[in-house]
């Protein structure tokens, strides 16, 4: 390849306070390329996009642009040059429609940029109603919007940050033939993921990053996913050892027919959910977010009431009129999906994020909180779940995603619950806490907890549960074995081609 | 003069200051802010009007004299609020008590000093309609240009990207960041109308409506101006809806005192407040129940 690289940085260097979060980073994306950027989370994937996307400067290195040096300012001198960008969390205005979203970024009458959305939508397989409103489309229409939008721009270079989080698999295969459309005319794309079966199939060059640091560059293709995991953590996968299933227990959570209308026109009803739990399995919820997974969630902890007590039954009594401290005191514990504001509070300290749920283990006296007690807690929590915190004093809100998931979990765990709901237990979280998180609920099953999660990561449930459900459109599917089922199945439930 | 004649002549002045404020608050609250300080923007654009136009005696310097003042004070607002992210009910508050204070201070010595009024203007011939010709068809010029800038504003905000833009930064300024619209030089734009609106607000309050100055004379209509936005649920024709309704309603409580119906003064002073609250709680309620 003789002609000049696209793109191309050149030791490029970013810090936030005490954080290198990119370190003399070398860069170099063709045209015609799909170019992948791997990273776990917290490797300075998403910092590096926002200063090729110009939304953060360089502290050091230089950016260049069909060889010449740019200064990107702000994202539309990076726009200006051809640079798009489709964000991992949608940019979209959600009370507007597709065409108004649209018209904020591209010149034109609305009438001619409703035919060139379609036009667009045909030729590369985006199709989307150019007068729908955003609130109503799906997460992979509101994906199709935003590459759209940037395909409008005529952009040489697409950057999608972790496209394939928010879809299900067969919506992600859909993609995946959009972008080989794409870079069969010429564009360049840089593709953010952590996902490395993905990275495999899709791209032709591969840049590794870890700690801030580039370790590899590699040709995805000619690598396992093995291999390129090492790459990416630095040491071996860990393992999750499948314990045998064993026969189930006692039946300790049931959901008779729940159903609920949605609280506001962007949330859900929910329609005659059934479910049951026994002691000793975990159950999986499986579904993109926004199908009812909130909604849900909320209705078993307790935060919402049910419309009639017997739609949730804990420990054989019917409570679905019962609060969540209620619930808490039948044995019930709940990790929910939010870690700051509703796990933790962010500005209050470990050990009163402690007090908040334990503190029924022997933390209050008259009214009065026992600080020794609280402080021991939060340090057994501390020690027995791995969290890497200064002490118990250090604040929830300063903490990295990982070690406040542990902590929350470990909060719950240690109240040794009879039955727990875990909300999406891994997001944001690294592979390594992601790993511990996991072995921690499989050892809570062997103890004869019942365990309900609910999550958007496949492998993850197929890794923990005995028998997945799929939520879609607020109606949950019959039970399928997860021995017997397989990710494409669930893919059809999940898209509401299969219930 | 029968009391219909009264309401009907009367509303539309009653119901400019509310109206004017409204609309500029609502353009700042769809940006994504709360100015809570529009009292105190009035009132200091009813004191800087008055000043000018009973030294000057020209309207037009008093209108925009109060305009670029609470302009300015709008303007600190958004340098707190945008510019060090102090909090935003803290600040309006304070710019409102602010506002209050100097307008007291600078109106203190042409208390019970008088200006003369604007002259109604008819209709293009149509003041010869018996009843309505007369009276709600012959106002004063601002009335007109208020009539014509509230469609025009109800123009800018359903028709043009402009409007599209201040829509989106208001709800999700994150997205329209990253899209790469200057998130915070619209919302100062925004508030700098807002506190412009409102320094005419007061200004047609103290040299029009009632043509002189006494302190204290905004009498709570930046908070019914603020409720009316929430009201008019940050559509501009309810919000003018709203604003006549409330105009309607001040001047019927002067007619049912005039007309000497038997309930203290103070009970029919209280009427507006009274049904501004009234109409926040029913508004909050069919909230809930939609929810």
């Amino acid at each position: 390849m003789s002609q000049p690289a696209l793109l191309r940085l050149d030791k490029v260097s970013k810090r936030y306070g005490s954080v290198q979060a990119n370190r003399q980073i070398d860069l170099s994306v063709r045209a015609g390329s799909i170019h992948a950027v791997l990273g776990e989370n917290g490797a300075g994937k998403s910092t590096l996009m926002k200063l090729i996307y110009g939304v953060e400067q360089p502290d050091a290195g230089r950016i260049c642009w069909k060889g010449q040096e740019v200064h990107l300012a702000r994202p539309s001198d990076a726009q200006s040059l051809g640079i798009g960008m489709v964000f991992q969390h949608f940019s979209l205005f959600e009370t507007l429609s597709v065409v108004q979203n649209v018209s904020l970024m591209i010149p034109g009458r609305p009438v001619e940029l409703a035919r060139k959305i379609q036009d667009l939508g045909d030729q590369f397989g985006l199709s989307v109603d150019p007068h729908a409103m955003v609130h109503r489309l799906s997460v992979g229409e509101r994906q199709r919007v935003e590459i759209i939008r940037c395909l409008l721009l005529n952009p040489k270079l697409l950057i999608l940050d972790e496209p394939t989080s928010v879809l299900p698999p067969q919506s992600a295969r859909r993609l995946f033939e959009t972008l080989r459309k794409l870079q069969a005319e010429g564009m360049a794309i840089l593709f953010i993921s952590h996902k490395l079966d993905e990275i495999r199939e899709l791209c032709d060059t591969a840049s590794v990053l870890r700690g801030g640091e580039v370790t590899g560059r590699v040709d995805p293709r000619e690598h396992d996913a093995r291999s390129l995991a090492q790459l990416m953590i630095g040491r071996e996968m860990p393992n999750v050892a499948h314990a045998a299933p064993r026969p189930p227990g006692q039946e300790r959570l049931r959901l008779n027919g729940l159903s609920h209308p949605r609280a506001s026109r962007f949330g859900t009803t929910l329609k005659g959910i059934d479910l049951k739990l026994h002691s000793g399995e975990i159950i999986g919820i499986a579904g993109i977010s926004g199908n009812g997974q909130q909604e849900l969630a909320a209705l078993v902890s307790g935060e919402t009431r049910a419309q009639d007590p017997g739609m949730i039954e804990i420990m054989g009594k019917k409570a679905g009129h019962l609060g969540p401290m209620a619930r808490r005191r039948l044995g019930f514990s709940f990790v929910p999906e939010e870690r700051l504001g509703r796990g933790a509070v962010p500005e209050m300290s470990l050990a009163d994020n402690s007090l908040l749920t334990a503190h029924g283990r022997n933390m209050l006296s008259r009214g009065f909180i026992r600080r020794k007690v609280e402080r021991a807690f939060t340090r057994d929590c501390i020690e027995a779940f791995d969290v890497r915190t200064p002490g118990p004093d250090a604040e929830a809100g300063a903490m990295s995603g990982g070690n406040l998931q542990k902590f929350i979990l470990g909060r719950e765990i240690m109240l040794q619950p009879d039955v727990m709901l875990v909300s999406q237990p891994t997001w944001g979280v690294d592979i390594g806490a992601a790993t511990a998180i996991r072995r921690r609920l499989l050892d809570m099953r062997d103890q004869g907890c019942a365990i309900l999660v609910i999550s958007e990561e496949m492998d993850e449930l197929f890794e923990m549960c005995s028998k997945l459900h799929v939520l879609n459109h607020g109606t949950l599917s019959a039970a399928l074995e997860a021995a017997q089922t397989t990710p494409q199945e669930i893919g059809r439930y999940m898209i509401g081609a299969q219930s | 003069m029968s009391g219909l004649e009264f309401l009907l002549a009367g509303t539309l002045a009653a119901a400019l200051p509310l109206l004017l404020a409204a609309l500029g608050e609502m353009v700042v609250e769809k940006a994504g802010l709360l100015n809570l300080g529009l009292e105190g923007m009035m009132a200091i654009g009813a004191a800087i009007a008055f000043i000018c136009v009973y030294h000057t005696g020209s309207h037009f310097v008093g209108f925009l004299g109060a305009a670029a003042v609470s302009t300015l004070t709008a303007l600190l607002f958004a340098a707190l609020v945008i510019g060090v992210q102090a909090n935003q009910v803290a600040s309006g508050l304070a710019i409102g008590v602010l506002g209050l204070g100097l307008s007291a201070l600078f109106g203190k010595s042409y208390e019970s000093l008088t200006i003369q009024g604007l002259p109604k203007l008819g209709l293009l011939g149509l003041s010869e309609i018996p009843l309505i010709g007369p009276t709600l068809l012959t106002q004063d010029i601002v009335v007109w240009v208020s009539i014509g800038m509230t469609f025009g504003l109800w123009w800018v905000l359903n028709r043009t990207k402009l409007g599209l833009v201040i829509t989106a930064v208001g709800e999700n300024p994150e997205a329209a960041r990253a899209i790469g619209y200057p998130v915070s030089l619209i919302r100062l734009y925004a508030v700098a109308f807002g506190g412009a609106m409102c320094g005419i607000a007061g200004a047609y309050a103290s040299t029009v409506y009632t043509p002189l100055w006494a302190d204290g004379m905004i009498a709570g209509r930046g908070w019914i101006a603020l409720a009316l936005v929430v009201f008019g649920t940050w559509q501009t024709g309810r919000v003018a809806f709203g604003a006549l309704l409330f105009g309607i309603l001040s001047l019927g409580e002067l007619t049912a005192q005039a007309m000497g119906i038997g309930l203290p003064s103070q009970v029919l002073s209280s009427l507006p407040y009274f049904v501004t609250i009234l109409m926040l709680v029913v508004i909050s309620r069919r909230k809930l129940r939609s929810a």
